[in-house]
Protein backbone atom coordinates (compact mmCIF):
# COMPACT_ATOMS: atom_id res chain seq x y z
CA UNK A 1 0.00 0.00 0.00
CA UNK A 2 1.28 3.23 -0.93
CA UNK A 3 2.33 5.52 2.26
CA UNK A 4 1.48 9.21 3.21
CA UNK A 5 3.73 11.60 5.08
CA UNK A 6 1.61 13.37 7.55
CA UNK A 7 2.47 16.42 9.27
CA UNK A 8 0.78 17.92 12.93
CA UNK A 9 0.82 21.60 12.65
CA UNK A 10 -0.07 21.91 16.12
CA UNK A 11 2.04 19.38 17.90
CA UNK A 12 4.77 18.47 15.34
CA UNK A 13 3.98 14.81 15.42
CA UNK A 14 5.09 13.29 12.19
CA UNK A 15 4.21 9.69 10.90
CA UNK A 16 4.34 8.27 7.26
CA UNK A 17 1.64 6.12 7.14
CA UNK A 18 -0.63 3.69 4.59
CA UNK A 19 -2.98 5.07 2.42
CA UNK A 20 -6.45 4.37 2.82
CA UNK A 21 -8.39 2.45 0.37
CA UNK A 22 -10.63 5.82 -0.65
CA UNK A 23 -7.13 7.68 -0.79
CA UNK A 24 -5.70 4.79 -3.20
CA UNK A 25 -8.99 4.76 -5.16
CA UNK A 26 -8.93 8.73 -5.85
CA UNK A 27 -5.28 8.73 -6.23
CA UNK A 28 -6.01 5.94 -9.15
CA UNK A 29 -8.60 7.76 -10.42
CA UNK A 30 -6.59 11.02 -11.13
CA UNK A 31 -4.07 8.69 -12.55
CA UNK A 32 -6.24 7.40 -15.33
CA UNK A 33 -7.43 11.25 -15.45
CA UNK A 34 -4.48 12.51 -15.82
CA UNK A 35 -3.51 10.06 -18.03
CA UNK A 36 -6.44 10.50 -20.75
CA UNK A 37 -5.76 14.36 -20.41
CA UNK A 38 -1.99 14.19 -21.42
CA UNK A 39 -2.85 11.86 -24.28
CA UNK A 40 -5.40 14.57 -25.82
CA UNK A 41 -2.44 17.60 -24.54
CA UNK A 42 -0.21 15.56 -26.71
CA UNK A 43 -2.30 14.63 -29.47
CA UNK A 44 -2.87 18.65 -30.28
CA UNK A 45 0.45 18.98 -29.89
CA UNK A 46 1.00 16.98 -32.75
CA UNK A 47 -1.28 18.37 -34.92
CA UNK A 48 -0.09 21.76 -34.23
CA UNK A 49 3.62 20.97 -34.96
CA UNK A 50 2.30 18.99 -38.35
CA UNK A 51 0.16 22.53 -39.00
CA UNK A 52 3.26 24.24 -39.06
CA UNK A 53 5.55 22.26 -41.22
CA UNK A 54 2.64 22.13 -43.46
CA UNK A 55 2.18 25.56 -43.50
CA UNK A 56 6.40 25.78 -43.85
CA UNK A 57 6.45 24.07 -46.63
CA UNK A 58 3.72 25.67 -48.80
CA UNK A 59 5.30 28.59 -48.38
CA UNK A 60 8.54 27.08 -49.69
CA UNK A 61 6.85 26.25 -52.81
CA UNK A 62 5.40 29.42 -53.11
CA UNK A 63 9.21 30.57 -53.28
CA UNK A 64 9.72 31.52 -49.82
CA UNK A 65 13.28 31.30 -48.33
CA UNK A 66 14.03 29.77 -45.19
CA UNK A 67 14.69 33.41 -43.29
CA UNK A 68 11.58 34.78 -44.75
CA UNK A 69 9.47 31.83 -43.55
CA UNK A 70 11.70 32.44 -40.23
CA UNK A 71 10.45 35.98 -39.98
CA UNK A 72 6.68 35.26 -40.86
CA UNK A 73 6.29 33.04 -37.62
CA UNK A 74 8.36 34.42 -35.15
CA UNK B 1 2.71 44.53 7.37
CA UNK B 2 2.08 40.73 6.09
CA UNK B 3 4.41 39.20 8.50
CA UNK B 4 5.18 34.58 6.92
CA UNK B 5 5.33 32.83 9.67
CA UNK B 6 6.57 29.04 9.10
CA UNK B 7 4.59 26.56 10.68
CA UNK B 8 5.82 23.27 9.45
CA UNK B 9 8.64 21.67 7.06
CA UNK B 10 8.92 18.62 5.44
CA UNK B 11 11.33 16.63 3.47
CA UNK B 12 10.60 13.51 1.93
CA UNK B 13 12.85 10.41 3.57
CA UNK B 14 14.93 7.27 1.58
CA UNK B 15 11.30 5.18 0.85
CA UNK B 16 9.57 7.93 -0.41
CA UNK B 17 6.16 8.98 -0.03
CA UNK B 18 2.50 9.05 -2.05
CA UNK B 19 1.68 11.89 -0.59
CA UNK B 20 2.44 14.98 2.11
CA UNK B 21 -0.30 15.94 4.09
CA UNK B 22 -0.37 18.67 7.01
CA UNK B 23 -2.89 18.28 9.51
CA UNK B 24 -4.27 20.35 12.15
CA UNK B 25 -3.51 23.57 10.71
CA UNK B 26 -3.40 26.59 13.33
CA UNK B 27 -6.66 28.67 12.53
CA UNK B 28 -4.86 32.20 13.77
CA UNK B 29 -3.73 33.41 10.25
CA UNK B 30 -5.33 34.91 7.37
CA UNK B 31 -3.57 33.16 4.74
CA UNK B 32 -1.91 30.58 3.75
CA UNK B 33 1.50 29.63 1.63
CA UNK B 34 2.90 26.49 0.54
CA UNK B 35 6.22 26.24 -0.89
CA UNK B 36 7.03 23.09 -2.38
CA UNK B 37 9.96 21.19 -3.80
CA UNK B 38 9.00 18.20 -5.91
CA UNK B 39 10.14 15.46 -8.08
CA UNK B 40 8.31 12.35 -8.60
CA UNK B 41 8.88 8.96 -9.64
CA UNK B 42 6.69 8.72 -12.37
CA UNK B 43 8.25 8.18 -15.89
CA UNK B 44 7.95 11.59 -17.48
CA UNK B 45 9.40 15.01 -17.39
CA UNK B 46 6.42 15.94 -15.81
CA UNK B 47 4.37 14.03 -13.19
CA UNK B 48 0.96 14.85 -12.12
CA UNK B 49 0.06 15.87 -8.82
CA UNK B 50 -3.38 16.56 -7.02
CA UNK B 51 -4.58 18.48 -3.95
CA UNK B 52 -7.60 18.40 -1.83
CA UNK B 53 -8.23 19.94 1.51
CA UNK B 54 -9.48 18.21 4.27
CA UNK B 55 -9.40 15.11 3.08
CA UNK B 56 -12.79 15.93 0.65
CA UNK B 57 -12.86 14.26 -2.93
CA UNK B 58 -15.78 16.89 -3.82
CA UNK B 59 -16.34 20.23 -4.96
CA UNK B 60 -13.56 21.42 -6.87
CA UNK B 61 -13.68 23.46 -9.57
CA UNK B 62 -10.49 24.75 -11.34
CA UNK B 63 -8.89 26.22 -14.71
CA UNK B 64 -5.22 25.75 -15.72
CA UNK B 65 -3.57 27.51 -18.36
CA UNK B 66 -0.01 25.90 -19.20
CA UNK B 67 3.40 26.51 -21.03
CA UNK B 68 6.07 24.14 -22.60
CA UNK B 69 8.03 26.20 -24.43
CA UNK B 70 7.01 25.16 -27.40
CA UNK B 71 3.16 25.59 -26.87
CA UNK B 72 0.35 26.31 -24.44
CA UNK B 73 -2.26 24.47 -23.12
CA UNK B 74 -5.41 24.81 -21.29
CA UNK B 75 -7.80 22.61 -18.98
CA UNK B 76 -10.81 22.73 -17.13
CA UNK B 77 -12.47 20.58 -14.39
CA UNK B 78 -15.97 21.87 -12.89
CA UNK B 79 -17.04 19.86 -9.36
CA UNK B 80 -14.17 17.67 -9.34
CA UNK B 81 -13.02 15.51 -6.69
CA UNK B 82 -9.31 17.29 -6.39
CA UNK B 83 -7.57 20.11 -7.74
CA UNK B 84 -5.07 19.10 -11.06
CA UNK B 85 -3.46 20.97 -14.23
CA UNK B 86 -0.04 21.13 -12.15
CA UNK B 87 2.51 19.26 -11.88
CA UNK B 88 5.99 17.87 -10.00
CA UNK B 89 9.38 17.18 -12.21
CA UNK B 90 9.35 13.46 -13.34
CA UNK B 91 12.08 10.68 -12.97
CA UNK B 92 12.79 11.38 -16.68
CA UNK B 93 13.85 14.80 -15.82
CA UNK B 94 17.25 15.66 -15.68
CA UNK B 95 18.93 14.02 -12.34
CA UNK B 96 18.62 15.62 -9.36
CA UNK B 97 16.02 18.37 -10.67
CA UNK B 98 13.20 19.30 -8.52
CA UNK B 99 10.25 21.47 -9.67
CA UNK B 100 8.78 24.60 -7.95
CA UNK B 101 5.46 24.91 -6.97
CA UNK B 102 4.10 27.74 -5.11
CA UNK B 103 0.14 27.09 -3.37
CA UNK B 104 -1.86 30.06 -1.97
CA UNK B 105 -4.47 30.54 -0.36
CA UNK B 106 -6.23 33.60 1.12
CA UNK B 107 -9.02 33.51 3.83
CA UNK B 108 -8.84 30.10 4.48
CA UNK B 109 -10.36 30.14 8.25
CA UNK B 110 -13.52 31.96 6.25
CA UNK B 111 -16.99 30.32 6.30
CA UNK B 112 -17.17 30.91 2.41
CA UNK B 113 -15.70 29.01 -0.64
CA UNK B 114 -12.35 28.72 -0.49
CA UNK B 115 -10.04 29.65 -3.54
CA UNK B 116 -6.24 29.04 -4.21
CA UNK B 117 -3.72 29.64 -6.40
CA UNK B 118 -1.00 27.46 -8.14
CA UNK B 119 2.15 28.01 -9.69
CA UNK B 120 4.71 25.42 -10.83
CA UNK B 121 7.55 25.63 -12.94
CA UNK B 122 8.98 22.48 -13.68
CA UNK B 123 13.14 22.09 -13.97
CA UNK B 124 15.01 19.56 -16.57
CA UNK B 125 17.79 20.32 -18.92
CA UNK B 126 16.02 20.24 -22.10
CA UNK B 127 14.31 22.76 -24.47
CA UNK B 128 10.68 21.46 -23.47
CA UNK B 129 9.65 22.25 -19.83
CA UNK B 130 6.64 22.77 -18.49
CA UNK B 131 5.16 25.77 -16.05
CA UNK B 132 1.64 25.95 -15.42
CA UNK B 133 -0.74 28.52 -13.24
CA UNK B 134 -3.49 27.18 -11.66
CA UNK B 135 -6.92 28.89 -10.70
CA UNK B 136 -9.13 27.31 -8.01
CA UNK B 137 -12.19 27.07 -5.92
CA UNK B 138 -13.04 24.45 -3.36
CA UNK B 139 -17.14 24.88 -3.14
CA UNK B 140 -17.01 24.75 0.70
CA UNK B 141 -17.37 26.58 3.90
CA UNK B 142 -15.35 24.62 6.32
CA UNK B 143 -12.00 26.33 7.41
CA UNK B 144 -9.22 24.02 6.22
CA UNK B 145 -7.46 22.21 8.27
CA UNK B 146 -5.80 19.75 6.46
CA UNK B 147 -3.78 19.95 2.73
CA UNK B 148 -2.93 16.94 0.78
CA UNK B 149 -0.93 16.60 -1.70
CA UNK B 150 -0.48 13.53 -3.91
CA UNK B 151 1.38 12.02 -7.18
CA UNK B 152 1.11 9.33 -9.24
CA UNK B 153 3.43 7.36 -7.94
CA UNK B 154 5.97 8.69 -5.11
CA UNK B 155 7.48 11.69 -4.10
CA UNK B 156 10.78 10.89 -4.08
CA UNK B 157 13.68 11.34 -1.06
CA UNK B 158 14.38 15.36 -0.75
CA UNK B 159 11.32 16.60 -1.99
CA UNK B 160 10.08 18.89 0.44
CA UNK B 161 7.19 20.81 1.72
CA UNK B 162 7.01 24.80 3.77
CA UNK B 163 3.60 25.57 4.77
CA UNK B 164 3.46 29.42 5.66
CA UNK B 165 1.15 31.02 8.26
CA UNK B 166 -0.03 34.76 6.64
CA UNK B 167 -1.52 37.93 8.74
CA UNK B 168 -1.00 41.17 9.34
CA UNK B 169 1.00 41.95 12.41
Amino acid sequence: MPTKLTINCTTGERAEVEMTAEEVAQQEADASAFAEEQAARQAQEAAAAEAKASAQAKLKALGLTDAEIEALIK
Amino acid sequence: MATHNLIQTVTVGAGGAASVEFTSIPQTYTDLLVLYSLRGSQAQVYTQATLTFNASSTGYYWKMLQGTGTSIGNQAVTNGSSIGGFNGTGSSATANTFGNLRLYIPNYASSQFKSCSINDVLETNASTTYMALVAAVWNNTNAITTITITGANNWVQHSSASLYGIKNT
